[in-house]
């Protein structure tokens, strides 16, 4: 039998232990090739599957229940339809978490995306000390969210923080940075834009540089200055990188919890005592994790900010589009 | 031409300027961590910015370490081994499955591929309550598994070795291994993992980077009687607290080491996230 599959001449003898020639390591061999990539593809998906998949629809089942977290077991959990979301409707914490998510969202994302291709276009030139200008911007990337949040607590401090001085110094007023809805928001998305621009500047950068030349010498013999080349070459093209950059912005962007926690002492999801800088992701948070018993109504502000975050990248994917054509 | 594509691509001094100032941007938050962490309290007092370092970095940290409800450096160990278990965990399911997605054949690859693709834009932070309640059930509350096991694999891990698992190792090779009699593990294990040695140390960085400095999760389900480093340093810095300097002294060993392994490191990890846009 194990004469009848012959070994080609060339052959090299494995490494390792000699293996039984012949048709059973044939049929072993057809069946590692049949099933084994499923196995080393499954850990991916159980983990997701178990961690991440199943949370998600979960919540959307709780989001129908009057559910408490901890004494779910001996309360049970009650169906309620769609009271939940109802309920969101007449919530002015609800709204008003809603408001700051979108605003934050905004003032931090509209200037990071246009600073970062400013500066992307920027390194784009033949530069000196390449790797280190980089490495400069990209740097604030490898803090942790809640060291950012500590530091920038501190310089935007009213009294002693390094921004009041410098805003003193050119001759303005010192501001509060706590004191009103849009100072809490600007400091709030200045922590982000801090740790993010230069992270998107590179993306952008990676994008820009599969751009072929001579695109560029072309639009310059048709006369094309700079930022004519910019807005006609370079966007254009930069389309499946630019949607990209902004799909994880927005998708990062409007779950925003730790900056806004941070600023505001670290401890509560209330994001200060008028919730000038609650987000969605912190009243969630004050829902179900701190207010163990509203989870079913936590829940339901989950799929509400999915909804959103489905609907912003949507429209952000035609607006993209649109622009180019 | 070489002239006229030299004037199109020059750098002007604003160009440089302008990078220059947004690396001066990107990097004093830095300077002023360690300023404050190395001075004494009258430091941050002072009505213009300091900008010398002190000599008082000991005196302030050990401030940190008598803080006995926060376990900072329970913290720091609890945040070495889960970075690590995960990064070693990310790195091998990911060159496993990106080495299967780019090589072997099989029913529902492409549409397997996709699905890791869409992964990683869902956001899973909304499944925080059941995440949180299953980790009741399973009593994984204020434990490391609580924080280790969710994030042993990653949708980016995998797509990123795909890429570099098709790019970088030759069908041949993989063909030559198959006639040679591998198996496709051995075939894995001895011809792609040495093959995507660079791409999987990149890899290992940005896991490492990302578990070290996660947080909300963490402080979901940690306390600080088992804290990881950032929940520790989050919960240093609860309150309208007064000793900068020991709130400062913490920050910096939280992140400093980090930007170090940054700085070290920064050829290759920029390489390796500009290389990860392009093909994503």
């Amino acid at each position: 039998m194990s004469l009848t599959v012959k070994a080609p001449p060339a052959r090299l003898d494995p490494p390792g232990p000699p293996q039984p020639p012949g048709r059973r390591r044939v049929h072993i061999g057809r069946f590692d090739l049949k099933f084994s990539p499923y196995l080393y593809v499954a850990p991916f998906f159980v983990v997701f599957g178990v961690f991440g998949a199943y949370p998600m629809f979960r919540t959307l089942y709780m989001s129908f229940f009057d559910w408490d977290l901890v004494n779910e077991r001996t309360l049970g959990h009650p169906f309620v339809g769609f009271d939940n979301y109802a309920a969101m409707f007449t919530d002015p914490y609800y709204w008003n978490a809603l408001k700051n998510t979108i605003g934050i969202f905004l003032l931090s994302t509209i200037p990071q995306i246009l600073l970062a291709l400013f500066l992307a276009n920027a390194l784009n030139r033949p530069l000196r000390a390449r790797t280190l200008l980089r490495m400069a911007v990209l740097v604030p990337n490898a803090t942790s969210v809640a060291a950012v949040g500590i530091i920038f607590g501190t310089l935007f401090q009213r009294d002693f923080g390094v921004i009041n001085w410098v805003i003193e110094k050119v001759g303005l007023e010192r501001i509060d940075w706590h004191g009103s809805l849009w100072a809490e928001w600007t400091a709030v998305a200045t922590m982000v834009d801090w740790r993010w621009t230069g992270y998107n500047a590179l993306i952008l950068l990676a994008g820009m540089q599969a751009i072929p030349r001579d695109l560029y010498e072309s639009a310059a013999i048709d006369g094309a200055n700079q930022w004519r080349q910019f807005w006609s070459v370079t966007f254009p093209m930069l389309r499946p990188t630019f949607l990209f950059v902004t799909i994880v912005s927005i998708v990062g962007g409007l779950q925003l919890f730790t900056e806004p926690v941070i600023f505001n002492n670290g401890f509560s999801v209330m994001g200060g005592t008028r919730r000038e800088a609650q987000t969605m992701t912190m009243y969630i948070w004050e829902k179900s994790i701190d207010q163990t018993q509203n989870a079913g109504y936590g829940a339901a502000v989950s799929w509400s900010l999915f909804v959103l975050i489905m609907i912003a990248a949507l429209v952000n994917f035609i607006l993209v589009r649109k622009s180019v054509k | 031409m070489a002239s006229r594509s030299g004037k199109l691509w020059r750098t002007s001094p604003l160009t440089y300027a302008a990078i220059i100032f947004a690396g001066l941007l990107s990097v004093y938050p830095f300077y002023y961590v360690v300023i404050i962490a190395t001075r004494s309290q009258d430091a941050i007092n002072d009505p213009t910015p300091p900008v010398s370092f002190g000599g008082s970095f000991w005196d302030n940290f050990s401030r940190v370490l008598e803080k006995d409800d926060v376990n900072f450096m329970q913290g720091v160990l609890n945040s070495l081994i889960v970075a690590s278990v995960v990064t070693l965990s990310v790195v091998l399911t990911s060159s496993l499955a990106g080495f299967a997605f780019a090589k072997l054949k099989f029913k529902g690859s492409n549409a397997l591929l996709l699905t890791v693709l869409i992964t990683m834009m869902v956001p899973t932070q909304l499944g925080l309550i059941p995440l949180w309640s299953m980790m009741l059930d399973f009593d994984w509350f204020d434990t490391l598994w609580a924080v280790t096991v969710p994030f042993l694999t990653s949708a980016f891990g995998v797509f990123m070795m795909r890429q570099y698992v098709s790019s970088a190792v030759p069908d041949e090779l993989i063909e030559a291994a198959r006639v040679d009699g591998c198996s496709t593990f051995r075939t894995y294990f001895s011809v792609v993992l040495p093959a995507v040695l660079p791409a999987a140390g990149v890899l290992a960085l940005l896991t490492f980077m990302e578990q070290w400095n996660s947080f909300f999760w963490p402080r979901a389900i940690l306390t600080p009687d088992n804290p990881t480093l950032q929940v520790s340093l989050g919960f240093i810095s609860y309150g309208y607290y007064t000793d900068y300097s020991m709130v400062f002294a913490a920050t910096a060993v939280a992140t400093l080491p980090l930007v170090v392994v940054f700085i070290v490191f920064g050829r290759q990890i920029i390489s390796g996230i500009m290389e990860g846009a392009v093909k994503a």
